[in-house]
């Protein structure tokens, strides 16, 4: 007391002693209290009007008509790219997870050994991650797109645009995905390799171990919580897939290429211009989040125990 | 002492806090009517007094849009602030500002969402000063007719964006067509365009058009159909006519273009940022473009209406119409900048000046239009275009996941689909 405090006067810190419980109690939430209003201001009131939206008659441009429950989750589970969308976003969710998860893992242990080359290609690998999103996909639009492209004389000759036909489409931005993002989950396969003590890999060296059986048996079972948080992390990144979809293929060719979110963003704002729909979807998006991240924690979790 | 004072500054700054965020919901939920002066009460030419005033536009009017705001602040006391946004981010932005009240003095609008906007009370009632107008009767049918509910006008022409037919005369000498002579139907369009695709000149092609892009092919394809007297949709705006006879020839011409390789690879994917880009730098050699362009067109193109199938000419009388956002507190003062922006100081020595088609029909022969003959031209046939009234007209046609791109793309890239389904998507989606 007297060294976390030596200038306190007797009488307050008899005060003190008197209610320490609910003074602290009280210091407490006053140190909260900034990140509670945020907490309160920035995420739990927006998601409220969201559930309210989600069960009102709400036209973007004429706001909120009253209570129609449950219109709107009918109309967004009707909606013609529906079922389309979800599907998208699954098959580009697995296809983005497996390459950035295994091709960051690689980069990592490339990159791990210590070597001549290690900084530069560290910092190689890490420079897309500087690049923001929307920025990464305006420079591949120009780069697949087959008019001003430096490479347009290449699929003029053979007769391909990166961004025509939907696989095309879809591979073309997938790579865009792992091209930004391979850097960033390298650094924290990294991380995660580089808490796994030395003397595990001696010891696993001592009994004769291959190189492959060690990365099976020793690496990869004390990875579990780093690939817990990049599957997570990844997986929660690809649902909710906009910006990069937004700005190289709108959704085309022939709506091949529309995801959840872009659906909740042209059902809001490019047409239906219907807010209550769109709040719909994103409450349907939100719930089936939820459970994906709780059932993939519990999978990493129940096999750690 | 201190612990009291220290827990009474919590409470204060608790107390802070709370009243902090009480005024923000407060200012949120504040519901302010238009106070000041209205436009009506303020006569003809509305209140020059210096105020500033807000206006909104999309980003492909921007250079008629300048040139407007820059001459009516270098001639006025009052000062219209101007904003440009990106075309598809417009009505996002639009329609957050409308649900918070907080929509500029001023806005622009795609003609083809106007119907939509005024039924839903974005623009103020301008029917008195608008009926005042001497010249009422010689402003563009089509724009004041799209902007009028209830027969009151709500909305006055900004710009108007004619699309015609646009070529290169240089490429049409060098394939030897004649430059000066503009094809006379569908077919011969099509016949230039193979013509100089049989140049095999690098990067260039015969014609472009944005195939991925919905407005881009309402606004070049409709006049097609509308030249040959055919029709796109019912009067009302509830039924497509898409699957008729000669719309049916516009789409069976494309498609030929297209599998014949005239037409400019990247149209296929092509979403509307760069459709006319190609023609712009000289590689296209005829397309159906925007007039607007004509004034940033660097070399000797020649214009003339759209033909159809048959002949013909017709245009699409697109572009922007502004009014008096209901948010504004300013309607004197912004009728003020809408009374000179119809004037012929504006229309003339602005617009006409820049070579913009005029929005007032008894202006159309001014000093300028005597030096371009293809003014001429795109005026005349600014008269015989025509601009489609629906109310679902963005969700049926200008959407990137429109049906209308889906009949189009069906039709001429990936050769058939149900046509009469497709329509029946387009009905279904204007019934709405």
């Amino acid at each position: 007391m007297t060294v976390t405090a030596p200038s306190r006067p007797p009488s307050a810190a008899k005060r003190g002693r008197a209610r320490p419980r609910g003074r602290q109690a009280l210091l407490g939430w006053l140190y909260a209290t900034p990140t509670a209003v945020f907490v309160v201001a920035l995420f739990a009131i927006p998601l409220l009007l969201v559930v309210k939206m989600s069960v009102s008659k709400w036209p973007l441009l004429t706001g909120d008509q009253g209570l129609n429950a449950p219109d709107n989750f009918v109309k967004a589970v009707n909606h013609r790219f529906f079922t389309d969308s979800v599907v998208f976003t699954i098959k580009y969710t697995v296809l983005a997870t497996v390459l950035l998860l295994a091709l960051g893992l690689g980069l990592a242990l490339l990159v791990q050994e210590s070597s001549r080359w290690n900084n530069l290609l560290r910092a190689s690998f890490l420079i897309p991650s500087a690049l923001g999103l929307a920025s990464a996909s305006l420079l591949f639009y120009v780069l697949y797109s087959p008019y001003a492209s430096p490479l347009a004389p290449v699929m003029d000759s053979l007769g391909f645009t990166f961004l025509g036909s939907p696989n095309a489409a879809l591979f073309s931005t997938t790579f865009l995905i792992v091209w930004r993002y391979a850097g960033f989950y390298m650094v924290l396969m990294l991380v995660g390799l580089q808490g796994i003590p030395a003397d595990v890999y001696e010891a696993a060296r001592s009994d004769g171990a291959s190189r492959w059986q060690t990365f099976r048996k020793v690496t990869l079972p004390l990875l579990r919580p780093t690939l817990a948080l990049t599957t997570v992390l990844c997986v929660t990144g690809s649902l909710l897939a906009f910006e990069q979809f937004y700005i190289l293929t709108k959704g085309g060719p022939d709506n091949s290429t529309i995801t959840v979110v872009q659906l909740i963003y042209m059902v809001a704002f490019q047409g239906q211009n219907d807010l209550g729909v769109a709040a719909a979807i994103s409450v349907i998006v939100l719930a089936a989040l939820v459970l994906i991240n709780a059932l993939q924690l519990r999978a990493f979790r129940s096999e750690e125990s | 002492m201190r612990t009291t004072l220290g827990r009474r500054t919590a409470l204060r700054s608790l107390a802070g806090v709370m009243v902090a965020a009480l005024t923000l919901s407060g200012a949120a939920c504040g519901n302010d009517e238009p106070s000041g002066t209205s436009a009506a009460e303020a006569g003809p030419n509305g209140i020059d007094d210096g105020s500033e005033l807000t206006l909104w536009t999309r980003a492909p009017l921007e250079k008629q849009a300048k040139l407007l705001v820059d001459a009516y602040n270098a001639s006025h006391q009052n000062t219209v602030k101007l904003t440009v946004v990106p075309n598809d981010d417009y009505v996002a932005k639009v329609g957050a500002a409308a649900g918070s009240n907080g929509l500029p003095d001023l806005f622009a609008a795609d003609i083809v969402y106007v119907p939509n906007w005024v039924s839903q009370g974005l623009f103020q009632d301008l029917s008195t000063n608008i009926n005042g107008l001497s010249f009422k009767d010689s402003i563009n049918k089509g724009h004041l007719s799209a902007g009028t509910v209830d027969s009151k006008p709500h909305v006055l022409p900004f710009v108007l964006d004619l699309s015609m037919l646009f070529w290169n005369k240089e490429l049409f000498r060098e394939a030897g067509l004649d430059p000066e002579k503009a094809p006379a139907n569908l077919e011969e369009y099509a016949a230039a365009a193979k013509a100089v695709q049989g140049l095999k000149k690098d990067g260039v092609y015969g014609t472009a058009a944005g195939l991925n892009c919905g407005g881009c092919l309402v606004f070049t394809w409709f006049p097609s159909i509308w030249a040959s007297g055919g029709q796109v949709m019912s009067p009302d705006g509830t039924e497509s006519k898409l699957a008729d006879e000669t719309a049916q020839k516009v789409y069976s011409t494309w498609a030929d273009l297209w599998k014949s390789g005239a037409v400019l690879p990247s149209s296929a994917g092509e979403t509307g940022p760069t459709w006319t880009a190609a023609f712009t730098e000289g590689k296209v050699g005829l397309m159906f473009y925007p007039a607007t362009l004509l004034s940033s067109t660097p070399f000797d193109a020649g214009v003339a209406g759209i033909p159809g199938p048959s002949g013909g000419a017709s245009t699409f009388v697109g572009g922007d119409g502004i009014g008096v956002s209901k948010d504004s507190k300013k309607a004197a003062q912004a009728w003020n900048f809408l009374s000179w922006m119809m004037s012929e100081e504006a229309q003339v020595e602005v617009l006409a000046k820049n070579k913009d088609v005029v929005s007032r029909s008894d202006l159309a022969n001014n000093k300028y239009a005597a030096e371009d003959p293809r003014l001429v031209t795109i005026n005349e046939v600014a008269g015989k275009g025509d601009t489609p009234v629906a109310l679902n007209f963005q969700q049926a046609f200008n959407a990137p996941n429109s049906p209308w791109l889906t009949l189009i793309r069906n039709q001429v890239l990936n050769g058939g689909g149900d046509l009469q389904k497709d329509n029946g998507e387009i009905t279904a989606v204007l019934k709405q």
